[in-house]
């Protein structure tokens, strides 16, 4: 029998933690882009200036809510929502500790990764339903970019999966006692968080939101908490594939003398912090560059390091 | 469980049917999503838990996104033109003979024994051993029709290509 208390409380530790987390990284990306550029960032309100999220986000509310009229309504208004959802459901597997998941399914990897290729329709069809030229060259770039990308986050992880034998996410962390995934599958781990990175449409892979070319990329014509909502989603994938990242290849929640969930929360925040030192000492790539990159490196890359994994996995089972 | 069922298969039907009568092309294929999704579910309710993930990583995710993508491409949409092709005559035909079906499956159902949905869970490894054990001719058949439509594909863009040029 499920345990409908606990879940209930799992449920709204990892909701909550997950969304104020993406509040906050709207301040640490700001905060931190302007120390490495010898600036100061927000620091004004609350200590450090860590309120700052808080004010922000009192402003997006009292804003207009402008939906232009050359827009398909329905669709232009439903999207932001798809954008959270996916990204919240993929929390759903994220195990933080030994037992502290919503729901241990059993094809976890498949789920997240399932979760990530609905993701790509908030990209296109908010692109396409805002009816405006800058929003559609972005949502066309997004969609080249996804599906691209997809292919490589399922090839590179498989690689762990091998490894661990599941597809469970708490085995795979369970399969990393003596070593973390990343020694054995360091191409695994560069391919999944090149893919990652290029799928949260983070820079050096942000073509689809390039503000120096298309105003905004497919999120254009969005104000107010519509566009809030676009943004906090994409802080809940950076979250999402820092965690990711962790479970898959850095050991999960083990680690010596500390707690599990404090490991976990200290890997993860590690990987946060180094997609924002990216973002602040990269370059975007040109789009052709950014898909012949994929194909012709990360794709072979990708497929070797899983036929290589597999000839070993096979030699060592004997 | 079965009213989980019941739900998801009224919402399959349902999409399904807006697919047909929609007349907006982008609108019709985003109800075939949510149909494929409801499908997705519907495998997972009966214990393919397998199945339903790669409906929805597949089908749900890749195919449609390709799908609205070129739909997208073709420019405006021609809603008048499909309403001129959804003219009520043009449901008959295919109405009568979806009514022959519909009587057959009352029929069936008004006859057959009532057995209770049963599940019987699949999991990825089952489905890994049959796949490459007494189906592996259709898994190589199956990637044998794939490579040359990749071959195809990658012919007809070049073409394409050079002629740009």
């Amino acid at each position: 029998m499920i345990d409908w208390s606990h879940t209930a409380l799992t449920i709204g530790v990892i909701l909550g933690g997950a969304l104020t987390l993406a509040g906050l990284l709207i301040w640490v990306e700001r905060r931190l882009l302007g120390i490495w550029q010898e600036r100061y960032g927000p620091n004004r309100l609350g200590p450090g200036g860590c309120l700052q999220s808080l004010a922000d986000m009192i402003k997006i509310f009292t804003k207009e809510d402008w939906i232009p009229p050359f827009a398909d309504k329905a669709v232009f208004v439903i999207t932001p929502a798809i954008v959270v959802i996916t990204a919240l459901m993929s929390f759903a597997v994220v195990p933080i500790a030994p037992s502290f998941v919503v729901s241990d399914l059993n094809m976890g990897v498949l789920f997240f990764l399932a979760m990530s290729s609905l993701a790509a329709y908030s990209v296109i069809i908010g692109g396409w339903a805002s009816n405006s030229k800058f929003a559609f060259l972005g949502s066309l770039r997004a969609i080249a970019q996804l599906l691209s990308y997809e292919v490589f986050m399922g090839l590179s992880l498989m690689g762990a999966v091998l490894l661990a034998g599941s597809f469970n996410l708490s085995d795979i962390v369970d399969a990393q006692q003596q070593v973390w995934f990343v020694v054995p599958q360091f191409l695994g781990f560069l391919g999944f968080f090149m893919a990652g990175l290029a799928e949260a449409h983070r820079t050096p892979f942000d073509m689809p939101e390039a503000e120096a070319e298309l105003v905004a990329g497919y999120h254009s014509e969005y104000s107010g908490m519509k566009f809030g909502m676009f943004f906090v989603g994409e802080y809940l994938s950076v979250i999402l594939l820092s965690a990711m990242t962790v479970i898959l290849f850095f050991g999960g929640w083990h680690g010596p003398w500390l707690p599990p969930v404090v490991w976990f929360v200290l890997k993860m925040s590690a990987f946060i912090v180094l997609i924002i030192l990216i973002r602040a000492t990269w370059p975007r790539f040109r789009f052709d560059q950014l898909l012949s990159f994929g194909w012709k490196v990360v794709m072979p890359l990708a497929l070797i390091n899983l036929l290589v994994t597999g000839g070993v996995v096979l030699w060592k089972a004997g | 469980m079965e009213i989980l069922f019941y739900i998801a298969a009224a919402v399959t039907v349902l999409a399904t049917l807006r697919v047909i009568t929609h007349v907006h092309a982008v609108h019709a294929l985003l109800y075939l999503v949510v149909a494929l999704i409801a499908l997705a579910l519907i495998f997972y309710l009966l214990g393919a838990q397998f199945a339903a993930a790669l409906e929805i990583i597949i089908y749900g995710g890749a195919i449609m996104v390709l799908f609205i993508f070129v739909v997208m491409l073709l420019g405006p949409l021609a809603v008048e033109q499909e309403r001129t092709w959804l003219k009520p005559g043009a449901w008959v035909g295919p109405g009568i003979l979806a009514l022959v079906l519909l009587g057959e499956v009352g029929y069936l159902i008004a006859i057959g024994d009532h057995l209770p949905i049963t599940v019987s869970e699949t999991r990825q490894k089952g489905v890994s051993i049959a796949l490459y054990g007494p189906y592996i001719i259709g898994v190589e058949l199956a990637s044998m029709l794939l490579l040359p439509g990749l071959i195809g594909a990658y012919h007809l863009g070049r073409r394409v290509s050079k002629e740009s040029r």
